[in-house]
Parts: structure tokens; C-alpha cells; sequence
């Protein structure tokens, strides 16, 4: 089953074409990576699943949910997607466990009870147990993503997006948030990842996309496409990155 | 001719006392209308964003003083007897309201735009985003300059004298005119100004210092 169908997506900001006639599928259980350099549409490409950034043409449906740009119809959608971004954007005013509890209490209406028992269990998996009570300001880099991480696996997601989650770490915090998605990856959660760690492409992904000027011009398993790059612009890309 | 004595100087913190509730009044009721003030600032209507911001412009470039006649003075031409208790505090409402109003907006808009962004894709409808996530922060972020401005409504406060409010400023009036003692009178309002205010300036810098560190 496709957890992502999107076809025809075409978006530009006045003049600027960012994304031009992409389609996209992602089935259950896989690990989709985005590669391209900046500019290249990824990052904008993965807002246009939840709806963050809106598309002019096309159609998109996500976990069964044709994107539609009203209110109740993105709030329905963004239930079953989460999203973790660069600047992971946990809520200051917060503890890590006020943070995870916060949109399953007001979303979901989960009993009190319950969404503590979910909050430790998500906390667990990204081993952070004992920060539930500790305000974001008091973690590292590297423990405020693995929480935001944790605070959208809370909302059991079909689907979850990782925007460049580890471009503002240090080399040994980005490797345990890396791990953090690998074991996600392992437990069958459908994930749409754009990053520059190439290790993780290669080692995680399912299946690698590389986008340019806002096309995709590759795609296929990262060990047939990282051996047999086929257009000169990933073959530049690859020669870069390694 | 009255000498200037302790009678006059509790006569003195009794008028004070006015000058107190005004100033509270005035926050009060400045604080709801500038809390409407700061929504329609950031609201989405652009009609809403209009007029909020037309308020704020015309209250915060015009004179108290001006506000203040016009309430009191202007509206008795037309037939309305204001009550001094009522158009000081009217023409004060509109003046705290415009500064708050814009203090609050920018407390806002002072909050990271990242943060709305991640409320949104956590599925939260607007409200609750402003609720939880936006204002929380915004309120961290508006207090220093609300309580320093306080400080300020405090001290305008003495300017409703004009239209005949018996607070700290006219009852000085009428002390030195009882009295001829300006200097011992006057000396006796800055005081009691100073210690009004000087601990709400404290407070004001001492919540800024904090905030400044973090939590």
C-alpha cells in the first residue's frame, strides 16, 4: 500500500519554479532518501507531503488523506504525518514530556494516564527516559532532535518526514540521531528523509532520489545508483559529497 | 496661611492613594482594549490589521494632554458630563491600550516563526497553537517593557489634574496654594512619585536580566 501518491506537483514562488512536474510514491515500511543540493527542490518537495508549503498542480495524497488546503481537512492529514525539522522547534516554555504529551492531549484527546505511559515509551525508544522532566534549553543538539523525533512518534504516525534533521550537528550528535532513524527504519515506519549524510543513504534507504533544479533525474536503491550514477549532475554530486 | 506640616504631607499620600487606583484602573482596562488591540494586530483580516493599527498610530502620536481635553472638554460640548474620574480614566484607557497594544504585538511577533510552524504540523488547530505554544513564549517576552511601562502610566496619571482629578498632582496644587510652601510640597510629590515607581523599574529590569539568561 502507498502511504504517499503524488503526481504531477508543480510549485513556484512568483517566478521561481521550485518544483516541476514530480511524481512520487512511497510504500509502507519504506525508507525514501531526497539528495540534491541546495536549491534543488527537496527540502520543499518534503513540506508539500504535510502541507507546509502548498503545490499550484497536481494532486497529493497522504496516509489516504487527499491534500486539500482547509483547515480540518491539513489538521486530519498532519495527525498521521510528522515532521522533524533542522532547528528541531520544541516548545522552550516546555519540559521534553510537556512537549510530547502537548498535541495527543489536544489532538487526540489521549486520557492523561495514557499519554504519560506513551510519552515514556516513545522517550525510551529515542533514549531520553530520563529527560522527561528537563526543559529543552538544558539538552544537546543532538538530545533536543532525538525529543522532537520522540514527540511526533507520540501522534503514531503512517508517515514520518525528516527535514535536513542533522545539518546543525555536530559530527557524534548527528551519528545518535542517525541511529535513532535507523532503528525507526527497522521497525517498519515509512519515512521520507532528506539529508546530506550519505553513509545514511546508503545503509538506510530503501530507495534514493536525486533532485535538480527541481526535477528528479535519478532514482532507484542507493547501491545501484551510488555504483552507476547515469546524468552527469549526480555524478558531479557524488564526486563532491564523498 | 497654613504651615507646611505632617497634616499636609498625609493630606499629600491620600491624594496618592488616587493616583494609585488610576494608575490601576488605567492598566486594567488599557490592558483588555490593548489585548484586543495586539490580536487584531496579528490577526489575518487585513481590515482588522487596518484599524488596530490606525489606533495605535493616532493615540500614540497625539499628546495625552490633547486625549485628555477632548474626552473631558470635547464631549461636554456635545452634551456629555463626564464625571474627572471618567474621562481620566477614558482618555488614559486609549492611551495604555495604543502603547500596550503595541508592546504586546511585538512580544508576538517576537516569537519564532518556526514555533507556529511546528504547532501547525502537530495538528493543532490556530487557537490552540496561540494558546499553548505562541503566547506562553509572548508573555516571557512582554513583561519587562509592560511593567516598565506601567511606570510610565504611573506618572501620566498626574496630567488627569487638569480636568479636576483630585489625585497626587492636584492635591499638591491645592496644598501649595494652602500652604505658599512650593518647594517643601513638591519635593514631598517627587518622593512619593519615586517611591512608587522605583520598585516596578526594578522589577522591570530585574525580569529582563532574567529573561536575558534564558529561563
Amino acid at each position: 500500500m502507498s502511504v504517499v501518491k503524488a503526481k504531477n506537483i508543480s510549485k513556484s514562488y512568483n517566478k521561481t519554479v521550485v518544483l516541476r512536474d514530480i511524481s512520487l510514491t512511497v510504500e509502507s515500511g519504506e525508507v525514501l532518501v531526497l539528495l540534491g543540493r541546495s536549491g534543488s527542490g527537496k527540502s520543499t518537495l518534503l513540506r508539500c507531503l504535510n502541507g507546509l508549503e502548498q503545490i499550484q498542480a497536481g494532486s497529493v495524497e497522504v496516509a489516504g488523506h487527499e491534500m486539500i488546503y482547509s483547515g480540518e481537512a491539513l489538521r486530519a492529514l498532519r495527525r498521521d504525518v510528522g515532521i522533524v525539522f533542522q532547528q528541531y522547534n520544541l516548545f522552550p516554555h516546555m519540559t521534553v514530556g510537556e512537549n510530547i504529551m502537548l498535541a495527543p492531549h489536544l489532538v487526540k484527546k489521549v486520557p492523561r494516564k495514557e499519554m504519560a505511559r506513551k510519552a515514556r515509551e516513545v522517550l525510551d525508544k529515542v533514549g531520553l527516559l530520563d529527560k522527561f522532566d528537563a526543559y529543552p534549553d538544558r539538552l544537546s543538539g543532538g538530545q533536543q532532535q532525538r525529543a522532537a523525533i520522540a514527540r511526533s512518534l507520540a501522534m503514531e504516525p503512517k508517515l514520518m518526514l525528516f527535514d535536513e534533521v542533522t545539518s546543525a550537528l555536530d559530527p557524534q550528535l548527528t551519528g545518535e540521531v542517525l541511529a535513532v532513524m535507523a532503528s525507526l527504519a527497522q521497525s517498519g515506519m515509512a519515512m521520507v528523509v532528506v539529508t546530506h549524510e550519505m553513509g545514511f543513504a546508503r545503509r538506510v534507504a530503501d530507495r534514493v532520489i536525486f533532485m535538480h533544479d527541481g526535477r528528479i533525474i535519478e532514482e532507484g536503491p542507493p547501491e545501484q545508483l551510488f555504483s552507476a550514477p547515469s546524468t552527469p549532475e549526480f555524478k558531479a554530486f557524488l564526486a563532491q559529497t564523498d | 496661611m497654613r504651615t507646611f506640616g505632617f497634616p499636609e504631607i498625609v493630606f499629600l499620600i491620600e491624594a496618592a492613594q488616587w493616583t494609585i487606583y488610576l494608575s490601576l484602573l488605567t492598566f486594567g482596562m488599557g490592558g483588555l482594549v490593548g489585548f484586543v488591540i495586539a490580536m487584531a494586530r496579528v490577526s489575518r483580516h487585513r481590515v482588522l490589521r487596518a484599524v488596530s493599527s490606525a489606533y495605535v498610530q493616532l493615540f500614540q502620536n497625539t499628546p495625552l494632554l490633547m486625549q485628555l481635553f477632548i474626552v473631558y472638554f470635547g464631549l461636554s460640548l456635545l452634551g456629555f458630563r463626564l464625571p474627572a474620574i471618567v474621562a481620566a480614566g477614558l482618555a488614559l484607557t486609549f492611551f495604555a491600550s495604543a502603547f500596550l497594544g503595541d508592546i504586546w504585538r511585538g512580544s508576538i511577533e517576537a516569537v519564532p516563526r518556526q514555533q507556529f510552524e511546528a504547532a501547525d504540523a502537530l495538528a493543532l488547530t490556530p487557537w490552540q497553537s496561540f494558546r499553548h505554544v505562541i503566547l506562553p513564549q509572548a508573555i516571557r517576552l512582554a513583561t519587562p517593557p509592560t511593567v516598565g511601562f506601567f511606570v510610565q502610566i504611573v506618572k501620566n496619571t498626574s496630567l488627569t489634574s487638569i480636568v479636576g482629578m483630585t489625585e497626587l498632582m492636584r492635591g499638591a496644587a491645592m496644598m501649595n496654594n494652602a500652604t505658599m510652601a512650593p518647594m517643601n510640597v513638591y519635593a514631598i510629590v517627587c518622593l512619593i512619585y519615586f517611591v512608587i515607581c522605583f520598585p516596578l523599574s526594578v522589577l522591570s529590569r530585574k525580569l529582563e536580566s532574567r529573561l536575558n539568561v534564558g529561563r
